[in-house]
């Protein structure tokens, strides 16, 4: 089966789903304000374009603010945790417990706490970004090997220079791959605080639809919201590339 | 047995007791050990697995602090003598950053540690690759290379700094046989060439005899010294002989009885 028709054969499994939603699902009496067709969901994605566009600009702008302040404030407490011993062993614990709180219990009190601006949006997103983050980041700056450690004691290296041209680097891949999680989670967020309060974004889009039995609205947004997240999980894996060159065999 | 030069001692270690931190207490591993090693002499250790070799060069590099005994490098402590960069290790694992080409490997002691006391130019970088046979590769990076061209890599980087005493833990042991000849016969010629004091432990009793002009045999639990088997008189007047010498195989029967006598 190795060809060259290999990569299409996705594309032709996710073509025969989408037929058989297409002929299946009304063959099987299932309401259309229920289960529309594909077909259906795409002509309500160009006639309504402009209004899911002004609802998805909101929804990126607090993703993507969500995503950096998320991770960014990762980054920054686990060098904090990794360079103090002390400060990870009476703080750690803490961030473990509150990452058990589900995100739809925390969301409402972030709301409650922020208002019903873009913060609280932006909060949610930041707090999904932000464990899996820490976590991958305190192992990628602690993954140093031991001989990569000596060679460094050898060369009489200071703690920042440690830091600098060992810690750091070796601690990128775990960053993308959380980077990579954390892409989604911060479209997850964002939406998940546009339920709770807001009257644009495509999470305030959804509920609208739902309660309006408007299906084919409700499928647009639903896959707009997961273009958004393959968009902003593709840029990841570029920079990602363009960062780890040094991983591939080949020049 | 100790060696009668002119110049003062490289390494002078008394009475040395190393160990480790365990739980519950202290791990000896080298026990009572004594060792003079000349300023200029190419010395092997070889001993069973587990018996301290890669511990006394730690030692030696002020990578540990020994329990007891006194160790002076080049006269002096080996934190002092590690400050200085008078000090340079390669591992086994070669350990080369991945993310920097073997240019900027090499060139890492220039970025780390007290500037002042990198010696080397920027310039001898070049001058490395070339000596080291690297040249037109210091663009690669580690994952692009065999392994005998990363051991390569981390020789070079080891002699940056010009250090004057070389600490090389099994350095070979990853490589096929061939590769391995090759780069004894080129780590022969560098000794030869600048002089340097190396340390060299290994598994294999063949590369001992040929590169050592003494070899230090240790036993195991505890780690001391087996014998310091002296080959001078097994190499010529050029410090060197073949693998195949009857002198070189009898004195490799002799460390293997040795190693399968501890
Ligand atoms: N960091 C450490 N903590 C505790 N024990 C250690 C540590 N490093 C080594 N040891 C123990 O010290 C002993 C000597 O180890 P060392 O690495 O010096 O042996 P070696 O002679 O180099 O062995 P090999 O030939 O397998 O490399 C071993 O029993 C080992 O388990
Ligand atoms: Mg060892």
């Amino acid at each position: 089966m190795r060809s060259r028709l290999e990569p299409a054969l996705p594309i032709v499994g996710a073509a025969t789903i989408l037929l058989l939603w297409q002929f299946l699902v009304p063959a099987l009496g299932v309401p259309r304000f229920i289960i529309p067709t594909p077909v259906a969901v795409v002509l309500d994605l160009v006639r309504e374009f402009p209004l899911i566009v002004s609802n998805t600009v909101p929804t990126a702008i607090e993703s993507i603010s969500g995503f950096l302040l998320g991770n960014i404030v990762a980054v920054a407490i686990a060098m904090i945790f990794v360079s103090s011993r002390l400060l990870k062993q009476t703080y750690f614990p803490v961030v473990l417990f509150f990452n058990t709180i589900p995100i739809l219990a925390l969301a409402p009190v972030i709301v409650l706490i922020f208002g019903l601006g873009i913060v609280p949006k932006i909060i949610v997103a930041a707090v999904i970004c932000f464990f899996p983050t820490l976590v991958n980041m305190i192992r990628g700056l602690e993954s140093p090997t031991e001989n990569e450690l000596e060679l460094m004691r050898v060369l009489s290296a200071s703690k920042l220079e440690i830091f600098r041209d060992l810690r750091l680097p070796r601690s990128i891949p775990f960053l993308f791959s959380a980077l990579r999680i954390a892409a989604q989670g911060s479209v997850v967020g964002a939406i998940v605080g546009e339920w709770i309060g807001s009257n644009k974004g495509l999470g305030a889009l959804i509920i609208e639809s739902t309660f309006n039995y408007h299906a084919e609205r409700l499928y647009a947004a639903v896959i707009v919201s997961a273009l958004l997240a393959i968009v902003f999980f593709n840029v990841v894996g570029v920079v990602e590339r363009r960062l780890l060159r040094y991983q591939s065999p080949a020049s | 047995m100790t060696v009668e030069t002119a110049t003062a001692p490289a390494i002078v270690a008394r009475r040395l007791d190393v160990g480790y931190p365990v739980r519950g207490g202290t791990l000896r591993v080298l026990e009572n050990l004594d060792l003079e090693v000349a300023s200029g002499e190419f010395l092997t250790i070889v001993g069973p697995s587990g018996c301290g070799k890669s511990t006394l060069l730690r030692v030696l590099a002020d990578l540990i602090p020994p329990l007891s005994g006194t160790v002076q490098v080049l006269g002096a402590t080996p934190a002092v003598v590690r400050e200085r960069r008078d000090v340079a290790f390669v591992f086994q694992d070669a350990t080369l950053l991945p993310w920097r080409t073997v240019r900027e490997n090499i060139a890492l002691p220039l970025q780390v540690g007290r500037r002042s006391a990198a010696r080397a130019l920027a310039a001898d970088v070049d001058a490395l690759l070339e000596l080291m046979g690297l040249a037109g590769l210091d663009g690669r990076y580690p994952s692009q290379l065999s392994g005998g061209q990363r051991q390569r890599v981390a020789i070079a980087r080891a002699l940056l700094a010009q250090p004057r005493i070389l600490l090389m833990d099994e350095p070979f042991g990853a490589l096929d046989e061939i590769t391995r000849d090759r780069l004894n016969d080129e780590l022969l010629a560098l000794w030869e060439r600048t002089g340097t004091t190396i340390l060299f432990v290994t598994h294999s009793i063949i590369e001992s005899v040929y590169l050592g002009q003494r070899v230090l045999v240790l036993a195991a639990n505890p780690g001391r010294v087996r014998e310091l088997v002296d080959l001078r008189a097994v190499k010529g007047t050029n410090g060197r002989c073949t693998r195949e010498a009857p002198a070189a195989v009898e004195a490799m029967a002799h460390v293997r009885a040795l190693l399968e006598g501890s």
